[in-house]
């Protein structure tokens, strides 16, 4: 398996604020790394770091043996931030074309891309519809439908299933599983437990520090718990049943 | 009293954000300040060359006026072109001929009235001079630029037009760019290969057929509308308009880029926006301290309103005022840069 990230030795320093500190990790072409921890862990920074937004206080992050910052590697990755960063104004069709157009993707390729997407994320009746007037749900659907648009080798997928009920949720989770077979390696972040058995494997972090990494099996085994939540206790080094 | 709840909230929430107060105490006397720095320094006394006066004229006359003696008519015709004077006088055959400046009204009246007072003052003296063939010499009155016709609203028309097309623009931009901002979107485009000055220069492009458009309306509604005094081509004001309404825009995102939220932007209108409009010409500054006219000098809006005023009153072409236009597109150009530079807080590439 070929690594298509490779972070090592991550710090990221904010001011006198340490975020991250002395993360490695790699992701492999079709996987799904769930990236799992608390508010506040330092999930949304990783992620950050990983697509290029800010530079490593120290340590390297590669993409596709490019170090990053780097704005032609940034090409590779589809990203869904944690907010749905929508146009409100404009209706779903125009919101993909728009992305699609910062990667280059225009005329009838990028329309017929959109269409794609729009049914691959069931949005295709609402596709005329302005997005102030999207459900939450919806939105995040297009946000997906947007992440995916110029076939990104690497998906990342910050906190996607947040607010969304479990029916779509769990959808979600298929569609992810069908990007990762077509051989795109996802990173998602969760601080739901419960949604890491999707994934290959896990990176449990806490106060910006990763604190175990393997697959599930593999987690629950090393801390002989019964389920991830006990396991990330136990990781944290509070072997016990009070919760943090 | 759940007033009180909702209050007590208020007070903590404005108390935690420093720079709001900050504005609210200082902003409002820092430009009272400048208010009374500039009134009591515009009560200057006019500046009046003479050419062969006769001495009791120019006797009377400097009383009131602050009278330079000036060997001919061509020096005192470059004197008030380059505004150091604001009116000469010209005596031949004992007639007087006033030329002023003509593109303050302001300044034309209490001019002419001044040089009509200091004439009776000498007729006044005659009898005593015993000198029948002379007559009263009523004075001819020239204009170097605009007319008689010309009144206030008139000569602060280009001041106006040019204010209102940078606030407006300035205020859309501003906000605009700040809800790119708020709503999560300038963030996702920036985790996509689009370069910091593509985003800056999409909004510029952007918003400038808007602004085009407003620009447009505004000048035509001002010069055919309200029919203001103008003595220069419409396309020439129109260039000047488009490049103020364009720095505009450079400002207004440029200044997004550090406000939270809209209520933080709005605080940069009495910072940036108030004490454009004091120094833009509006005030007569040229008695004011030198730090009032250094500071003139670093607002873009003093350029475009002289460029405008130049064009519209003095009829003046696009050879007399190039460099307020190089100076103008200057400002917009650093602006943008900077907003590129300042997009760095949110991608470090």
């Amino acid at each position: 398996m070929q690594s298509l990230v490779e972070v090592r030795n991550l710090k990221q320093q904010f001011g006198t604020q340490v975020v991250l500190e002395n993360v490695s990790l790699d992701i492999f072409e079709g996987e799904i790394l769930g990236v799992l921890g608390p508010s506040g862990a330092g999930k949304t920074t990783l992620v950050k770091a990983i697509v290029g937004m800010n530079q490593p206080t120290s340590g390297s992050i590669n993409i596709l043996g490019t170090k990053m910052p780097s704005l032609s590697a940034v090409r590779n990755i589809g990203y869904m931030a944690q907010s749905d960063a929508l146009y409100e104004d404009l209706n779903a069709i125009d919101n993909l074309l728009f992305f699609g157009e910062l990667y280059g993707i225009k005329g009838k390729e990028a329309k017929e891309r959109t269409m794609e997407l729009l049914e691959i994320v069931k949005l295709l009746d609402d596709s005329k519809k302005q997005i102030k007037n999207f459900s939450g749900g919806m939105k995040r659907r297009l946000s997906l439908a947007a992440a995916l648009f110029h076939k990104p080798k690497i998906l990342i997928l910050d906190e996607p299933t947040v607010g969304i009920d479990p029916v779509l949720r769990m959808e979600f989770w298929k569609e992810f599983e069908r990007i990762k077979n077509a051989g795109t390696a996802i990173i998602v972040t969760t601080h739901v437990m419960d949604e890491a058995r999707h994934c290959q494997r896990l990176a449990l972090i806490r106060n910006g520090g990763i604190i175990a990494l393997g697959s599930p099996r593999e987690l629950l085994d090393q801390s002989s718990t019964e389920n991830l939540e006990d396991a990330f206790l136990y990781f944290s080094g509070v072997k016990g049943g009070y919760s943090l | 009293m759940k007033a009180l709840v909702i209050a007590k909230r208020l007070i903590k929430q404005i108390g935690s954000d420093k720079r709001s107060l900050g504005l609210m105490f200082i902003a409002p006397v820092l430009i009272i300040y400048l208010l009374s720095v500039i009134f009591t320094s515009s009560t200057s006394k006019p500046k009046i060359d003479v050419v062969s006066a006769p001495d009791t004229f120019v006797q009377a006359l400097t009383k009131d006026t602050i009278t330079s003696n000036v060997n001919n008519e061509g020096i005192a015709l470059e004197r008030l072109k380059s505004g150091l004077s604001n009116a000469y006088v010209v005596f031949s055959n004992n007639a007087p001929k006033v030329t002023v400046e003509g593109s303050d009204p302001m300044i034309t009246k209490s001019v002419t009235a001044l040089i009509k007072k200091a004439l009776m003052s000498e007729i006044i003296k005659l009898p005593q001079a015993s000198s029948p063939q002379v007559t009263i010499p009523e004075p001819s009155i020239n204009y170097l630029y605009a007319s008689s016709e010309i009144d206030f609203f008139d000569s602060m028309a280009p001041l106006l037009m040019g204010f209102f097309i940078f606030f407006f623009v300035f205020l859309i931009a501003g906000v605009s760019f700040l809800r790119e901002r708020i709503s999560g979107t300038l963030e996702r485009i920036l985790a996509t290969p689009l370069k910091r000055y593509e985003i800056v220069f999409g909004y510029f492009l952007g918003f400038g057929v808007f602004i085009t458009i407003q620009t447009i309306i505004i000048q035509t509604f001002m010069v055919y509308g309200l029919k203001v005094f103008t003595n220069g081509n419409f396309f020439l004001i129109l260039l000047i308009n488009l490049l103020l309404a364009g720095q505009s825009l450079a400002l207004g995102t440029l200044l997004s880029a550090f406000a939270k939220n809209e209520f933080q932007l709005f605080q940069f209108i009495p910072i940036v926006i108030v004490p454009q409009i004091l120094f833009s010409g509006i005030f007569d500054l040229s008695e004011a301290p030198v730090w009032v006219n250094a500071l003139s000098h670093i607002f873009p809006l003093t350029y475009g309103a002289k460029a405008l005023k130049d064009v519209m009153i003095r009829g003046l072409g696009l050879m007399d005022i190039w460099k307020e236009l190089i100076i103008i597109v200057a400002f917009g150009v650093v602006f943008i840069s900077l907003n590129s530079l300042a997009l760095k807080k949110y991608r470090k590439i």
